[in-house]
């Protein structure tokens, strides 16, 4: 295992302390519901889209540093993205975690990289995908508009 | 310093290291500690402290050695060749239920179905007992703090014969109370089913008081003893449960094994529970006559490997002593709880009077997961999540804890790294 530092890097303790975005969100268009059985560990995600576009997005949940640090992150890097953008965001952020070189088109993942090392404790890399795939599951949703709600484990 | 007693594995006069400052200490644990291989090695740069005994113990040598034997010397099917080869690996495997039999103090080895483990053995129990004696409307009744093992092979028994599941409340410290287990205890109910040492919160049940209260009413009890046969003297006779499952595995003997005891009386009646090789006496297409007991629960070739292994862990338990080993593991929780207390941010769940080798707790700001990876970075192996017991967890309303759960070769240094460990995970986090 590398240097718990680098695990545990202050940006993550950062939005673990302080998670951004945390509250549900009235105006929500869609949202998804996400449950790691194995820790616990229970996600809500909220987002307003309006023509093609996150407008809001914001979170709700009880987790780990990861998961909570993972899912604050991402609701900073995908508000204002388009439906596009963020799922390429999502194959990006996949990919750095599982390490599978699949996403078509990598885009910077700017300050999501200090999530980087989680890879290297497979256990915990639900932990960080957790809020990651319960947007997906949203985006899903505002496609097909039917409640969503996912499991990993 | 202490001196050995009959209970220990020291010969009389022997002078310890430095192990305890108690006098009372009657426990050689380096001597025992230097029994266990895997103990010897360090992890993330730390010596391993292994603190998870309640998912599986180390194994001793000597049950390492047991089951390297059997396969370079003995290996053979059981119960069938003229050889050589097979008479000794039969000898071996049916002294290994002899030797289950004596540590629980069945009556006879008739009542020792060997199994997986304890999973395997409640399944079987549900399947042919059950299926058999509940019906619709009927009730087995459970505790909240079960393992799901001993929860779901009910589920699905009841979901069959159109059952209803009960279970007993526990209070705040993880106990239930007798009264409200008694009360429980109704014209509808088939089986108690319940675990003699919880694996999440350390509770250990009052088994001969719930034993007696439901013969009171002539209700057959099932013990999950798949934590208490390493860690209490286990008689079930005294007892006088009906049905009581262990674990090779959690004993210090191999995974894949374990063994169901049951009253002969109930294993007579109840019908097979798979079909096969070795659980027959004779087969023809017209009709098939089951063997004598126990080898009718017993189809197809057994772990015999694993077996031999349990044979050997039970010689290790019996060589240290079952009572002192007890000692020496309570010490260390005592020490462990009261070191807990003393960290303000931590809450134990599972603070029963009558308790045994689990430490089971949270840490405000401190997830069980963080607190897990920050320790694993110090070599220390706890386990943090729902620890199978989720219906539990909910009844603290947490949706997991981390476990410390101790084994014969735990020491009070162990806990002081853990509790060095969980000071500063509180420090990376608040
Ligand atoms: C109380 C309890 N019951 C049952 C089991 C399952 O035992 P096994 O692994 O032998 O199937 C466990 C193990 O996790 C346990 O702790």
């Amino acid at each position: 295992m590398t240097d718990l530092r680098d695990f545990y890097q202050e940006i993550i303790l950062d939005h673990y302390r302080k998670p951004r975005n945390f509250s549900p969100l009235e105006s929500a268009t869609c949202q998804a519901r996400g449950h790691n059985p194995l820790c616990g560990d229970r996600v809500e995600v909220y987002l307003h889209i309006d023509t093609g576009v996150v407008r809001e997005i914001s979170f709700q949940g009880a987790g780990c540093a990861i998961s909570t640090a993972s899912a604050s992150l991402m609701t900073e890097a995908v508000k204002g993205m388009t439906l596009v953008e963020a799922c390429a965001l999502f194959d990006s952020f996949h990919d750095m975690m599982t390490g599978t070189g699949e996403a078509s088109d990598p885009i910077d993942l700017g300050k999501l990289e200090a999530l980087s090392g989680v890879r290297q404790i497979p256990i915990r890399v639900k932990c960080a995908t957790l809020a990651w795939h319960t947007l997906k599951a949203a985006l899903e949703e505002s496609n097909n508009n039917t409640a969503a709600s996912i499991s990993t484990e | 310093m202490s001196t050995g007693s009959p209970d220990s594995l020291l010969p009389d006069g022997e002078t310890l290291e430095e192990l305890s400052n108690s006098p009372r200490a009657t426990f050689d644990v380096e001597k025992i500690r230097a029994e266990f291989p895997v103990l010897d090695q360090r992890v993330n740069g730390h010596p391993l402290i292994y603190l998870d005994n309640a998912a599986t113990t180390q194994k001793p040598r000597s049950v390492i050695e047991a089951i390297g034997s059997y396969y370079s010397n003995n290996n053979a099917n059981v119960h069938r060749g003229v050889h050589e080869l097979s008479q000794r690996a039969t000898v071996d495997f049916e002294q290994s239920r002899e030797k289950v039999r004596n540590l629980i103090g069945a009556s006879s080895i008739e009542e020792i179905i060997f199994v997986r483990g304890a999973t395997e053995g409640i399944n079987l129990v549900a399947q042919t007992f059950g299926r058999t004696r509940v019906r619709a409307g009927d009730e087995i009744l459970i505790t909240t703090m079960e393992h799901h093992s001993n929860i779901v092979p009910w589920q699905m028994l009841c979901e069959q014969v159109g059952a209803k599941l009960k279970v007993v409340p526990i209070n705040d410290r993880g106990e239930i109370s007798l009264d409200e287990y008694e009360s429980l205890l109704g014209e509808k109910t088939r089986l108690v089913a319940a675990a003699h040492l919880s694996n999440a919160l350390g509770t250990i049940n009052p088994v001969h008081e719930m034993v007696r209260l439901a013969h009171e009413k002539d209700i057959p009890v099932l013990l999950d003893s798949a934590q208490g046969t390493s860690h209490l003297e286990v008689d079930v006779k005294d007892i006088d449960c009906d049905f009581l499952v262990l674990s090779g595995h959690k004993m210090y003997g191999p995974t894949g094994i374990g063994a169901l005891y049951g009253k002969k009386e109930h294993l007579s009646a109840m019908p097979p529970y798979q079909g096969g090789g070795d659980m027959i006496l004779s087969v023809t297409f017209e009709k098939t006559t089951y063997n004598e007991l126990p080898h009718k629960f017993e189809a197809g070739t057994p772990n015999i490997a694993g077996a031999i292994g349990l044979g050997a862990a039970i010689d290790f338990l019996e060589s240290c002593g079952v009572k002192a080993l007890m000692e020496h593991e309570h010490e260390v929780l005592v020490y462990g709880e009261e070191a807990l207390r003393n960290l303000p941010e931590v809450r134990l769940i599972g603070e029963a009077k009558e308790k045994s080798s689990v430490l089971s707790f949270v840490v405000a700001g401190v997830h069980p997961h963080d607190l897990g990876t920050i320790l694993d970075h110090q070599g220390i192996a706890i386990r943090t999540g729902h620890h199978c017991a989720q219906p539990t967890m909910e009844r603290f309303q947490v949706p997991a804890t981390a476990r410390a759960s101790i084994a014969c070769f735990n020491t009070k240094q162990d806990i002081d790294a853990l509790i060095r460990g969980i000071k500063s995970a509180i420090e990376v986090f608040t």
